[in-house]
């Protein structure tokens, strides 16, 4: 980091050499890895703890009445999914089998929690991408628009919008949007990954519309994407609302600042201000958001999924919840964690390539 | 010669919740082609209104009448392309706080660069060898890998530096300083004070040099406006204003102000307090805090009037007025 002193003109720049060693980004990376493994292990106890102390038991959940009659279906249910055993060590065979990046068999689907997961992720993925990268440059665009015009009727109209967008529950909104542009306009198909005439494209990505893409079936693609279009839009204007807010005051802040106005006293085009000035500092408080907003997407929309039937996590999560299916609440908990972490470290990692504040102490 | 800024006539007024609200009255004042003219007075007389009114950065709803001419143009009637225009090329501003003004996240070479390619059409080799002559010419060290730094890898004075240089980058025939030491160390302020005076002879500048401090003042400028509740309240050479003061207000603001090489003498504070916004007495707005008022004082608030060859002000009763040596 170079430092200039101030003092006698002319005075030579000092450079404070950094230290010899590892890059800084690389012991910051190091510690957050070793947060995360703690967080995640964390996450495993509590929700271990949890499912353990709610009333309910997975085997009046899972079993049928019929079978709930017969002791030795109990009995064999109960030894199948370990539950004869101490609840620590129960504890301790999931910890083991984690370590080997096992997380168990769902009691639901009976298949393995990981492939339920690498099933469940990629559907939530193709839904949750789109809908920010739509909302975020929706809601930035707007959220400085309102700003700018401050207190003018584009500003007034902007807040009772993402005031209307904010107080909108979601099921409703999906709903009326189902309404309109499936039965009355017939537009988009109803819900759904696929329409029942095509199969998937081969598995890569596990997002049927880029795998479509890939696999050059642009027929199966182009289904795919019209199924995704409604719910889509469905969650890009829950999150633009939420996001014009905060884009509009973060905004607001900076354009009180001095290096606003210096930037105009220099006799900069209005659009060069804005875009290069006022959209480089406001970032900050926005990024921030946006991370909470993705990972909140991320980690499943439960009831936009389960209205326009998109088998993602949310749906996931919600179905092994109701039945106590231990091992698929805590995978469902662990990928939540991982979200959260991931979408954590990259948002730190913005601010830092924002702000050369940040970047360089 | 007709001088390089010519305001005639100033008043503005700012809306509010409680309706609009005149802060400039009637504010005149000439700043020729290398001069370097100072504008003194208390926070909130309209010191900095009258620098943002200049560089049309008024809040949206003020209200401006009178007229302001830069080099023959008028700067109330131009629009936003014509202000533009103006703005970096024709006046500058420097800012109180460099660490406010100049930002954060852009690189010196970025803010020191963009405004110059829009003015002087340079490409960016061009601009970069200029950004580097511009930081030599304001002392700062290692102009190449200053371009490249961020202001926060700065000090303060040297934040002002790249300021200046900032400001002058487009080539502008005036320069407004609204204090810009006022931020910064005193063993600081002197150097910024010489780099100003410096900048002033070596290029024709002329600078508008707005102050709290007299003594910064008579240290600097050849010409002075005193400025009370935004009116001019008299105006003349430097060396005359602070050593034969006409107004009461001047004379008054010389005695509260501390006297650095001399011990023992006192500190006349000014009772009472300026009138804010909108509150102003009806007659002379110093006349409440006034130890000379006359009952005539309160009926108008009085014209600047000459006095002599060289100064004008604006009271009726004009006292004999004694300065505390």
């Amino acid at each position: 980091m170079t430092t200039v002193h101030d003092g006698e003109p002319g005075a030579v720049a000092t450079t404070a050499s950094r230290p010899r060693g590892a890059h800084p980004l690389l012991t910051f990376l190091a510690k957050r890895v070793a947060v995360t493994a703690g967080l995640l292990l964390g996450v495993t106890v509590v929700t271990f703890g949890l499912v353990n102390v709610v009333p309910g038991d997975p085997v009046t959940a899972n079993l049928s009445d019929q079978a709930l009659n017969d002791p030795a279906a109990v009995a064999a249910f109960r030894e199948k999914w370990g539950l004869d055993q101490p609840l620590w060590a129960q504890y301790l065979h999931y910890l083991g089998n984690l370590l080997h990046g096992d997380l168990g068999h769902s009691q639901q689907t009976g298949r393995a929690v990981l492939d339920d997961l690498l099933h469940y992720v990629p559907a939530t993925l193709e839904l949750a991408l789109p809908s920010m990268v739509l909302a975020l440059l929706i809601g930035t665009g707007v959220g400085m628009l309102a700003a700018v015009r401050n207190g003018r009727f584009t500003d007034q109209l902007v807040r009772v919008g993402a005031l209307l967008g904010l107080s909108t529950p979601p099921f409703w909104l999906s709903l009326v949007v189902l309404y309109v542009f499936f039965y009355q306009l017939g537009l988009a198909p109803s819900g759904g990954r696929l329409s029942t005439d095509f199969s998937p494209p081969p598995t890569v990505t596990g997002m049927y519309t880029v795998d479509g893409a890939l696999a050059g079936q642009w027929d199966v693609a182009w289904d795919a994407a019209q199924h995704l279009s409604l719910p889509v839009l469905v969650l890009t204007s829950l999150t633009v609302a939420m996001l014009v807010r905060f884009v509009r005051s973060a905004m607001l802040e900076v354009l009180q600042q001095d290096y606003i106005r210096a930037a105009y006293a220099k006799g900069l085009p209005t659009r060069v201000v804005l875009r290069r000035h006022l959209l480089r500092a406001g970032l900050v408080p926005v990024v921030t958001v946006s991370g909470l907003a993705f990972a909140s997407l991320l980690s499943g929309t439960v009831l936009v999924e389960s209205i326009f039937g998109w088998p993602g996590v949310g749906q996931y999560a919600y179905r092994s919840a109701t039945a106590l299916d231990l091992p698929a609440i805590l995978g469902v908990s662990l990928f939540v964690a991982l979200v959260y972490t991931l979408v954590n470290l990259t948002v730190d990692l913005l601010y830092g390539l924002i702000d050369p504040r940040i970047r360089l102490s | 010669m007709a001088p390089l800024l010519d305001v005639d006539s100033l008043a503005v007024t700012l809306p509010s919740p409680r309706g609009p609200l005149p802060i400039l009255h009637d504010v005149s004042l000439t700043v020729d082609e290398g001069e370097l003219v100072g504008i003194a007075g208390e926070s909130g007389c309209g010191k900095s209104l009258t620098a943002q009114t200049l560089l049309g950065l008024l809040p949206p709803g003020a209200a401006v009448t009178g007229s302001a001419r830069y080099a023959g143009t008028e700067l109330l009637s131009l629009d936003a392309r014509g202000w533009q225009r103006v703005r970096g090329a024709g006046i500058a501003m420097v800012f109180q706080d460099p660490s406010a003004a100049l930002h954060p996240m852009l690189t010196v070479g970025r803010q020191l660069t963009e405004h110059m390619r829009v003015h002087l059409r340079m490409d960016r080799r061009a601009a970069g060898r200029r950004a580097v002559e511009l930081l030599d010419q304001v002392r700062i060290p290692d102009p190449e890998r200053a371009l490249r730094a961020y202001p926060h890898q700065f000090s303060g004075g040297m934040r002002q530096r790249v300021a200046i240089a900032i400001a002058l980058a487009a080539r502008p025939r005036l320069l407004i300083a609204d204090e810009p030491t006022t931020a910064l160390d005193v063993t600081v302020q002197a150097g910024i004070l010489a780099l100003l005076e410096r900048l002033r002879a070596e290029t024709g500048l002329a600078v508008a040099f707005i102050t709290h401090d007299l003594g910064v003042l008579s240290a600097l400028t050849t010409r002075g406006y005193i400025f009370y509740a935004g009116r001019v309240v008299e105006t003349g050479p430097t060396g005359g204003l602070l050593t034969a003061p006409n107004h009461p207000y001047t004379a008054a603001l010389l005695g509260a102000r501390p006297h650095g090489t001399q011990t023992g003498g006192t500190l006349r504070p000014i009772p009472g307090a300026p009138p804010a916004p909108g509150e102003a007495p009806p007659g002379c707005p110093f006349q409440p805090r006034c130890g000379y008022a006359e009952p005539s004082c309160g009926e108008a608030p009085p014209p600047l009037t000459p006095v002599g060859a060289d100064r004008s002000v604006a009271c009726v009763v004009r006292p004999h007025l004694e300065v505390a040596a």
